[in-house]
Formats: C-alpha cells, structure tokens, sequence
C-alpha cells in the first residue's frame, strides 16, 4: 500500500468537526451557525478526500511522519471512504434537521431548548470528528481512543433532553459502553503482548496463534457487541434511542451503532484468512436472533418512537448476518453489509426524523392515536414511508441491494438458513412497517391537539431528503459498490 | 532423570515468569471483580466505582506487558496506560455528573434511599 504524502486530505474530515466542535462551544450565542458551517465543511472535505482517493488509489498516511510500531497511522480505502459519505451525508441532513428543530421548539420555550441547542452543537460535531476518526485509524489503540469519543458524547447528547427517563438511559448507556471499551482495551492488550505491534497492515502476520489470541478475541468481540447491543446486550439501547431528542435519536440510530460494528467489521476483514469459523457462525446466530427478537419486539410497541428503536435492534441483526460469508469472498460479503449499512443509516434517520416532526405536531407519538396526520403533515408522512420502502427492500431502494446481494451470496455458499431469515426478517419488517404506515396514511381526521408547534420547513425537507437518498442508493449502487472495489 | 530434568525447566521458567505473571494475573482479577461489581451492583455510585477497579486491572495488565521479562522495558504500553488514564478519569467524571443529575431529577438512586434509611428515626 503506498504512503500518502502531506497534501493528502485524509486528516481535514477529523480536524474540521472537532475545530467547529470548540468554536461552537465558545461562541454559544451562534452555536448554529458554527454547526451548520462546520458540517458543510466536513462534508466538503468528505467529498474532495473521495475525489482525491479515486485519483490517487487507496494508502496509507502516517501522522507526523512516524513509522507504524511507534507512531499511528490512518489508512485510506473503499471502505473508510464509503463509511465517511455515510456519516457526512446523514449527519448534514440530521444538522439541517436540527436547526429547524431547535427553532421552533425555542419559539416555544426559550430557556430549556436554548440550553439544549447550546450543548447539541459541541456535543454532536465532536462526535462527528470522533466517527470520522474511527473510519480512517489503522491503529489499535487509537481505535480504543475513538470509541471511547464516541461513547462519552453520544451519552451526553442522549441525555440533553433532561427527562428522568432519558438520563436513566443516558447512565446505563454510559456505563456499558465503558464496560465494552475496557474489555476491547484488555484485548488490545493481549495482542500487543502476543505480536508487539498495534499497527493493523502488518499485525495478522506478526501475530502467532495460542490461547491468548483466543482470549483476545473473546474479549474484543464481547466489547464491541456490548456497543453495538447485538441482540443478548440489546437491552439499553431501546430506552437511550427512544427518549432522547429527535435529532439525537436519528444520530444514534443511523450513526454511532455502526461505529463499534465497523471495528468490528474492520478486525474481521484484517484477520479473515486466519479467522476461526465458529465465531462468523455465533455471529450470524446472534444477528438471526436479533432479527427476529427484534422484529417481534417491534410489532408488540404502542409508541412511534419505542418502535422505531427497536426496529433497530432487529436491523443490527442485519448487520451481523453476512459475517460466515467473510471467509469464503471477502469482498461480496463486504459490499452486501456495507450497502446494508449505507441504507439503514438514510433510512433509519430520516424515520426518526419523521417522527420528531409528528411528536412535535401532535404532542404524543401514540400510534394509535395518529390516524389521518397525513392532512397536517403530508411531507414527513411521505418520507417516513419512503424510509420504511427501503428499510422492508422493496426495489429500487438500497435496502434492496444490500438484500439481494445477501441472499445471493448465502445461496452460492450453501448457506440456505442465512437466506431463510432474511427473507423472514424481510417479512416481519413489512408488518411492522405497514401497521404504522397504515395509521399515518388514513384518511380519518386526526385527534387531538393540532399545531401546537410550528413546525419549521427545514425539518421536513431533510428528512425527506435522506428518505429519497435511501430510495435513490439502489439506482446509484453500481457506482457506489465499484468504489469499494477501485480502490 | 528425564523427568526430574522437565521437572527443573518447569521450576525455572515458573521462576522466569514470576513477577509478571503475579502481576499480570492480578490484573486480570481485577478486572474481574470490577466487572462483577459493575453487573451486581444497584447503586450507582458502586457501579462507577466497579468501573474504575476495571480500568485499575487493565492497565495494570498493560503496565505488565511492557516489562515483559524484565530485560526490555517497552514504551508504547506506557503511553497506552497515560492515554487510558486520562480518558478513564473523563470518563468517571461524565458519570458523576450524569450520577448527580439523575439524583436531582428523579430519585431514581438508591443512595439516597438507602442513606435516609440508616440515618432513619
């Protein structure tokens, strides 16, 4: 892999949010201003790092000039670069979101939403940086460092909202992600003792296999799944998802879960060859159970928000599925998950999206109570069922790609049973889907308080805006998944 | 002969090992105990305290690997255990904050119950 040298703009998507981030937090008067700025700026260099890597073919940058077993290098390839649109394109629509929202909701009650606004905008551009780290280390430790970014300011932004219930959830969230990043931490450890090196290109040939290789990998893969709340550690993330603020829900749901999913993605790929067959087989066991757990969760939730979040926990499922594929061809189970990822992400957060703007309308997010909210709010109800389009994989949405793509990939490799639950979790999804669509698009007349806020026009069109992104990713998908295989 | 040979090499390699492997499993208990504490206990402020005991064992686990056998002191585990210090006390002071509010807000903590419970008529 070559080494890039200093004009490469591999460090400008970190630098960029994390300057923002402290510049919002100084002048909080014009907070807003310094996020939306530093977003499209982060987006900017997003796009011209991509340009840039299609130019100049995948590397390797070494921060100050050091060499890998001292110094931390960032490694650019398809993968970063497809994790990195995902986090800029989300996170612009979410920031547009966010700046309608905290209008109309200070509009209302200046002192406590003016509070929250002030800390959003730090909170969420230094998350930003810290994913947009995450994407592009290559280094063991700084990964651990990047997660740990990661937790600290997703727990303090789900606890912005200032309801007991949301910082009950903001607690135990913070608490396991600390217990996942310290067993992560003790496995990196035990790989530095077997292999003296942290640098992830040349780790899977310094490292010699024994037990505590084995140790390693049992407490690195515990840790991220604590993160990621695969289906047996889902417990937290339902309430920390639900009761947060809307913006922040569509970050956590469509961003941070795929963080610790990505590291772990990332380990695999690095240690596929060598990479026992038992863990990818306890992996896609774990996610089957997820999606159908899940997904039965789902359909049994009398709250819009409560269902959406745990719509996710199914989704994660999704994510893990594809892991026995890894070893036979790396790349096709590769691009199937990352698609998988791409469209979730668009879908998932315009969705909550969606339903901030409806809570706000209708002051409740009761399902049942929501029939007919298409004659207020027909622009969110349209993008919510865009987003459910391709979340369910109906054609020509992303969703479908990445399902297709998995389901062809499991029945070339003999493995029926992968394909037997996508299709059922498929399946499952439609129902969930359909019954809350099914409320939003009746044509009853809607109950209950009407224009309690004014709903700002911004938060509408974003979240539209991400649903037509998630519907578009389909037709967009061969240039997409040629990045992956370019560079 | 043969046996009592092995038997010899087993004692001196024990002997080898022995300050980093006491240390290291130390650690490791450590860790455990933190673990369990952060899992069984219902108050808050014993489960941020379990946390800390967890991140005491990790990097005392790493301080162990970076004196290996004794003869090499590595620096790269050192700058490990500074940077993990540094976020674990970033880390326990989130929680505490987070600890406190939750208190404020709700009396969703037993600390509070259990303290006006002994301090009780």
């Amino acid at each position: 892999m070559t080494i890039l040298g200093s004009n490469s703009m591999l460090v400008w998507p970190i630098i960029l949010p994390l300057t923002a981030a402290l510049l919002a937090f100084i002048h909080r008067k014009r907070s807003s201003m310094f996020g939306i700025g530093g977003g499209l700026a982060t987006v900017l260099a997003t796009m011209g790092l991509a340009w840039q890597a299609m130019e100049q073919g995948k590397g390797i940058y070494q921060l100050g000039g050091w060499q890998p077993p001292l110094g931390i290098s960032l490694r650019l390839d398809g993968l970063a670069i497809l994790m990195l649109l995902m986090t800029a394109i989300t996170g612009m629509a979410v920031s547009f979101y966010a700046r309608g929202y905290f209008q109309s909701r200070i509009a209302r009650v200046p002192v406590r939403h003016g509070l929250q606004k002030r800390y959003f905008w730090p909170l969420w551009l230094l998350l930003w940086g810290a994913l947009n780290n995450l994407f592009v280390t290559n280094d063991l430790f700084n990964m651990y460092i990047a997660l740990e970014m990661v937790a600290l300011s997703s727990a303090g932004l789900t606890a912005l909202s200032g309801k007991p219930a949301s910082q009950v959830a903001a607690m135990r969230y913070l608490l396991v992600s600390i217990l996942g990043s310290l067993s992560f931490l003790l496995g990196v450890g035990f790989i530095y003792r077997n292999a003296a090196s942290l640098d992830l290109t040349t780790l899977p040939t310094l490292l010699t296999s024994g037990p505590d290789v084995q140790l390693a990998v049992a407490f690195i893969t515990v840790g991220l799944l604590l993160k990621t709340a695969l289906f047996p550690f889902h417990f937290w993330l339902p309430p920390a998802h639900a009761n947060a603020l809307a913006p922040v829900s569509a970050i956590l749901s469509g961003l941070v879960i795929k963080a610790s999913w990505y590291v772990l993605l990332r380990l695999c790929w690095a240690f596929s060859p060598m990479a026992s067959k038992s863990i990818m087989i306890l992996l896609a066991t774990l996610g089957s159970l997820a999606i159908l757990w899940g997904a039965i969760q789902t359909l049994r939730q009398q709250r819009l928000k409560m269902l959406i979040a745990y719509s996710t926990v199914a989704q994660i499922g999704f994510l893990f599925v594809f892991f026995p594929l890894l070893p036979g061809s790396p790349i096709q189970g590769i691009k199937a998950a990352i698609y998988f990822a791409l469209s979730h992400s668009c879908a998932k957060a315009a969705m909550f999206m969606a339903s901030g703007t409806i809570f706000l309308q209708l002051g409740h997010d009761r399902i049942r109570d929501m029939a007919g909210i298409q004659q207020l709010l027909p622009m969110s109800c349209f993008a919510f069922s865009l987003a459910g389009l391709s979340l369910m994989g109906l054609p020509p949405s992303g969703g479908f790609i990445a399902k297709y793509l998995y389901i062809s990939q499991a029945i070339n490799q003999g493995n029926w049973w992968l394909a037997a639950v996508i299709i059922l979790g498929s399946l499952l999804t439609v129902a969930y889907v359909y019954r809350v669509v099914a409320q939003l698009l009746s044509p009853k007349i809607v109950k209950g308080r009407q224009q309690r806020e004014k709903i700002s026009s911004s938060m509408e069109w974003s979240a539209l805006a991400l649903a037509l992104m998630a519907l578009l990713l389909g037709l967009i998908a061969p240039h997409t998944l040629g990045l992956l295989e370019v560079i | 002969m043969d046996i009592w040979c092995r038997l010899r090499k087993g004692k001196e390699k024990v002997k080898a090992l022995s300050p980093s492997l006491i240390y290291g499993l130390t650690g490791l208990f450590l860790f455990v105990i933190g673990c369990g504490g952060l899992l069984t206990c219902a108050q808050l402020l014993r489960k941020i305290l379990a946390a800390n005991i967890m991140a005491s064992g990790v990097f005392l686990f790493l301080v162990t690997i970076a004196y290996g056998d004794g003869t090499f002191l590595d620096p790269v585990p050192h700058a490990m255990v500074l940077t993990g210090i540094v976020v674990s006390v970033s880390s326990t002071g989130l929680a505490l904050a987070l600890a406190c509010r939750a208190q404020e807000t709700a009396n969703i903590d037993d600390i509070q119950h259990r303290s006006s419970e002994e301090d009780g008529p």
